[in-house]
């Protein structure tokens, strides 16, 4: 079982490229620090922008899972 | 009788109620139809001016013209300020206190930008999407005489998506006609990792940007900006001083669409090919207000406004509304020294821009004259 709770989930699915990204970035700005927002895409873009997106801003993919034809990234806000 | 209520004097709105006068003369004509636009300023503005207006290039007598003198004899034009919109009531109350019945409403308000959003913009930061931004910016140009000019997109989506590599673009070109280019460094910041949100333009544009001495930075997502200290902080945690920034603000949806529960996330959500707003039969959308992934273009508002117009026009005569939408877009980008390209593209197809060329260029400067056409049906 996940030992984090996710304080904001997003749901992208259907929005193209950088939408899902674009949302993510919006909400993690929102949060505050520690706290975990998913976001969910299907945009095949994603799987490469996102993970790449979350390492330059110094925060941390907590996981990577396959949701039907969904992609859920689970991002803590570390800083 | 049937009410055809627009809300906006932008393109979208425009084109689709001369289209309908047109289609509909008969109907109007027998007083079974009656087409009202509703618009909150009685004059037009060819927005995409204001990229020109920046450079001096353009003046407000080529790109305002009377809304009345665009509209087809048929259309009643209101000059009121929408408040809000009674779904239920099938309703647009306007800030003047009077309400407009529809048995179809069309919403067309275009979207507005919302520089406060991001804390320091609006005291440190210039923009060509207005027209006011675009004439301070025109005086803090003639005056710049060398230092960091920034071109920063912090708002994603935003009106025109090639404006911030075409002004990255005209500046360097301005520059470099005055003979100041070595004395200005410039730099272009995106939010994603790459120079444009469509791969394809961004494909193109990189190595343009490149040749051009025009210094990129991606992943670049403004938090703040000092404006005592002129530096843009951003959320990765990155700082980019400047000496003249350029930043293309947050935009969002008339304030009175989310009043009236018509938005999600800011933008009205719209059937990608019906162009109804979801939830609502008899409400359209088209232009720059729907969460479309499409370009936020003039072009758009224009092609859609084909489709809503058709739309409409079978719907009253009690026919199937069978046109549908294929997000077709058409963008010309001025890439400086009189040169310029162009792209367009649709759901399935992605943009190919071709070689800049002065021909493209001229083109797009006739466009800017002959728009005047289309805005009232006619191309």
């Amino acid at each position: 079982m996940a030992d984090y709770v996710v304080h904001r989930e997003i749901d992208a699915r259907g929005s193209a490229c950088p939408g899902p990204l674009m949302e993510l970035i919006r909400a993690l700005k929102a949060a505050e620090k520690g706290q975990v927002v998913a976001v969910l895409s299907t945009d095949q873009g994603s799987k490469v922008d996102i993970p790449e997106w979350v390492e330059k801003a110094g925060h941390k993919l907590l996981a990577t899972e396959e949701d039907g034809e969904a992609t859920r990234f689970v991002v803590e806000k570390a800083r | 009788m049937d009410d055809v209520v627009i809300v906006g004097g932008g393109v979208g709105g425009t084109v689709t109620a001369n289209l309908l006068a047109e289609e509909l003369a008969p109907e109007i004509a027998a007083s079974k139809v009656r087409i009202r636009l509703i618009t909150d300023r009685p004059e037009h503005i060819y927005k995409p001016a204001f990229l020109y207006a920046a450079f001096g290039r353009t003046a407000p007598r080529a790109y305002r013209r009377p809304q009345r003198e665009l509209l087809h004899p048929a259309v009643e034009l209101v000059v009121d300020p929408v408040n809000r919109i009674d779904a239920g009531q099938r309703q647009v109350i306007g800030e003047s206190g009077k309400s407009y019945d529809y048995s179809y409403l069309v919403v067309a308000a275009g979207a507005r930008v919302v520089p406060q959003r991001t804390p320091g913009l609006a005291e440190a930061g210039e923009q060509f999407y207005t027209e006011e931004g675009a004439q301070r910016l025109y005086k803090k140009l003639q005056d710049f005489t060398g230092g960091t000019v920034v071109v920063s997109v912090i708002g994603v989506p935003h009106m025109c998506p090639v404006a911030p590599l075409e002004m990255a673009f005209m500046l360097d070109a301005f520059f470099r006609e005055r003979g100041r280019r070595d004395q200005v460094e410039l730099v272009y910041t995106y939010p994603i990792n790459r120079v444009h949100s469509n791969p394809a333009i961004a494909a193109w544009a990189a190595p343009e940007l490149a040749a051009r001495g025009i210094r990129t930075e991606t992943f670049f997502n403004v938090e703040r900006i000092d404006p005592q200290r002129k530096v843009i902080e951003t959320i990765e945690g990155t700082t980019l001083a400047f000496d003249l920034l350029i930043g293309i603000p947050e935009h969002e949806a008339p304030p009175f669409l989310e009043a009236s529960g018509l938005t999600d996330a800011g933008w009205v959500p719209t059937d990608r090919h019906t162009l109804q707003v979801k939830g609502h039969d008899r409400i359209y959308a088209l232009g720059d207000v729907t969460d479309l992934p499409v370009s936020k273009a003039g072009s758009v508002a224009h092609y859609q406004a084909n489709v809503v117009a058709q739309n409409l026009a079978a719907r009253l005569r009690g026919r199937p509304a069978l046109a549908r939408y294929n997000g077709k877009t058409f963008c010309f980008i001025e890439t400086g020294a009189d040169k310029a390209t162009y792209v367009e593209f649709d759901y399935e197809n992605p943009p190919q821009p071709v070689p800049a060329s002065r021909w493209i260029h001229w083109a797009k400067l006739a466009y800017n004259q002959t728009y005047w056409m289309t805005a009232r049906g006619v191309v």
